[in-house]
């Protein structure tokens, strides 16, 4: 049986994301919250969620010694990043005035500086809601969602990997940016799938019965 | 083609039952919120916003039993308000699932509570309530003031620069609401929402006054809303949730269908 290990390191909605698991694994999968490093490290699939800042974030992993852990796992299992937990593992973050992250995919973190639409308009940040995703690679995790669904977005950030050929997805905010980045058994996506209704269930349930192969 | 424009149904629950009446046509425990969440999100609802007016302390664990509920159910942002004085309080409620939290007079009392919470949660969490109310005369320019207790009682503070110090200490969202127009299904004040919205960086929710499927529309296109919050128009069966988003797109504001 499969164990989905749900990283506990005190940022975010981490009953969110075991729930929409639970909901999307049936029998097929085990889910628990862990902070325990061993207990990680032996589950079959890894999910590293987070809402928040990236300081207390990489500080909070560093206390509890997990920073290590989510790099061993990131390279050796089946592994999602959600929300913070996809910038922190980038290289670099603009925020809290400039902070180093886990440097698993390399890029910076960067503010959305007052975006302007098309017409003028200025676009709100944080960027709130549900926006589309551009699918631009044919990637397990993708199955069975259409083109250009939309998905829950909350954010003020978003990354730029500097090798854009690990780019999932892009979405339009008004310029195109990273919504979902992968490498190898890593994916890593901006928006919240556990609160994306029908898609962000179906890419939980494509995680949970992924080989890690892209 | 980017970002939609979001309804947020809205429920007002005391003691964990769904107050002020929702009837839908084929759901017998109306009061139900667990129920009527269901229902929305099934209806396409973008979030779906629980007002909790318990007035008893000893009811309030209550609430949390509502969201852990509600969100080992339905796969959507949630967001609680009602009774959010501590950040004890916040970090029960998103424990529980909640995504959001609403803060409105603990915000009157002390603004830095704002700050505390979000620098401690996030921004991305905290929604400023910000209930509002007419009090310049007909002729003279428009103002605005921020009233607590349901509207009682005005607090000599101008809702425009209120809204931009929310933001400044942490809000990621402003809620806000008309009280002169709450209940009254006469629309949004599209003049007081406008204000707001130009005035602050983050999205603003219009909530107050629906009455028909054009307001909601109206306060995205005329009041600049991000967000339309509603609570009568869908109890009732009026209308769904989604012939909300069908009216709204047939004029052009891009929704989730």
């Amino acid at each position: 049986m499969r164990r989905v290990a749900v990283i506990d390191y005190g940022m975010g909605n981490l009953r969110s994301v075991s729930k929409a698991l639970e909901a999307v694994s049936a029998d097929q999968a085990e889910i628990i919250v862990s902070a325990d490093p061993g207990t990680i490290l032996s589950a079959s699939h890894v999910v590293f969620p987070g809402v928040g800042a990236i300081r207390d974030c990489i500080a909070e992993l560093k206390r509890l010694q997990l920073d290590q852990v989510v790099i061993e796992a990131a390279g050796s299992k089946p592994f999602l990043g959600i929300c913070l937990g996809m910038q922190a593992l980038l290289s670099h973050s603009e925020e809290n005035h400039g902070v180093d992250a886990l440097d698993v995919i390399p890029g910076e973190v960067k503010f959305f500086d007052k975006p302007v639409a098309d017409n003028g308009d200025k676009l709100k940040v944080p960027h709130m809601g549900w926006n589309r995703v551009h699918q631009t690679c044919d990637h397990p995790l993708w199955q069975n969602i259409e083109q250009d669904s939309r998905f829950y977005f909350v954010h003020s950030y978003f990354v730029s990997p500097a090798d854009p050929a690990v780019v999932a997805g892009t979405t339009p905010y008004p310029d195109d940016f990273a919504a979902a980045i992968y490498r190898d058994n890593v994916f890593a996506a901006q928006f919240h799938p556990e609160k994306s209704q029908h898609a962000g269930l179906q890419l939980l349930e494509n995680f949970v019965n992924w080989d890690g192969q892209s | 083609m980017g970002l939609a424009k979001r309804i947020i149904p809205c429920l007002d629950v005391d003691a964990g039952r769904v107050v002020k009446g929702v009837q839908f046509v084929d759901i017998r425990d109306a009061g139900d919120p667990i129920e009527v969440a269901k229902r929305y999100d099934e209806q396409g609802a973008d979030e779906i916003t629980f007002l909790d007016i318990t007035a008893t302390h000893h009811e309030r664990d209550t609430m949390l039993h509502v969201v852990e509920a509600v969100a080992s159910q339905v796969f959507i942002p949630l967001t609680v308000g009602g009774g959010i004085r501590t950040v004890d309080d916040i970090r029960r409620m998103l424990n529980a699932g909640a995504d959001k939290v609403g803060i409105n007079s603990a915000a009157v009392k002390n603004p830095d509570f704002v700050r505390e919470a979000a620098e401690r949660f996030g921004s991305q969490c905290i929604v400023v309530a910000i209930d509002a109310k007419q009090v310049s005369a007909e002729g003279e320019p428009l103002k605005w003031e921020i009233f607590t207790h349901g509207g009682r009682q005005p607090t000599g503070i101008d809702a425009v620069e209120w809204a931009r110090k929310m933001v400044d200490l942490g809000a990621g969202e402003i809620l806000l609401t008309s009280m002169d127009r709450d209940g009254t299904k006469s629309g949004f004040d599209l003049d007081l929402t406008r204000a707001i919205s130009d005035a602050v960086d983050v999205p603003v929710i219009a909530s107050g006054g629906v009455g028909k499927l054009q307001d909601l529309s109206d306060g995205i296109k005329q009041g600049h809303a991000d967000a339309v919050l509603a609570a009568s128009i869908f109890h009732f069966g009026e209308h769904t949730v989604g012939e909300a988003k069908q009216q709204m797109a047939s004029q052009g504001i891009e929704v989730r269908l």
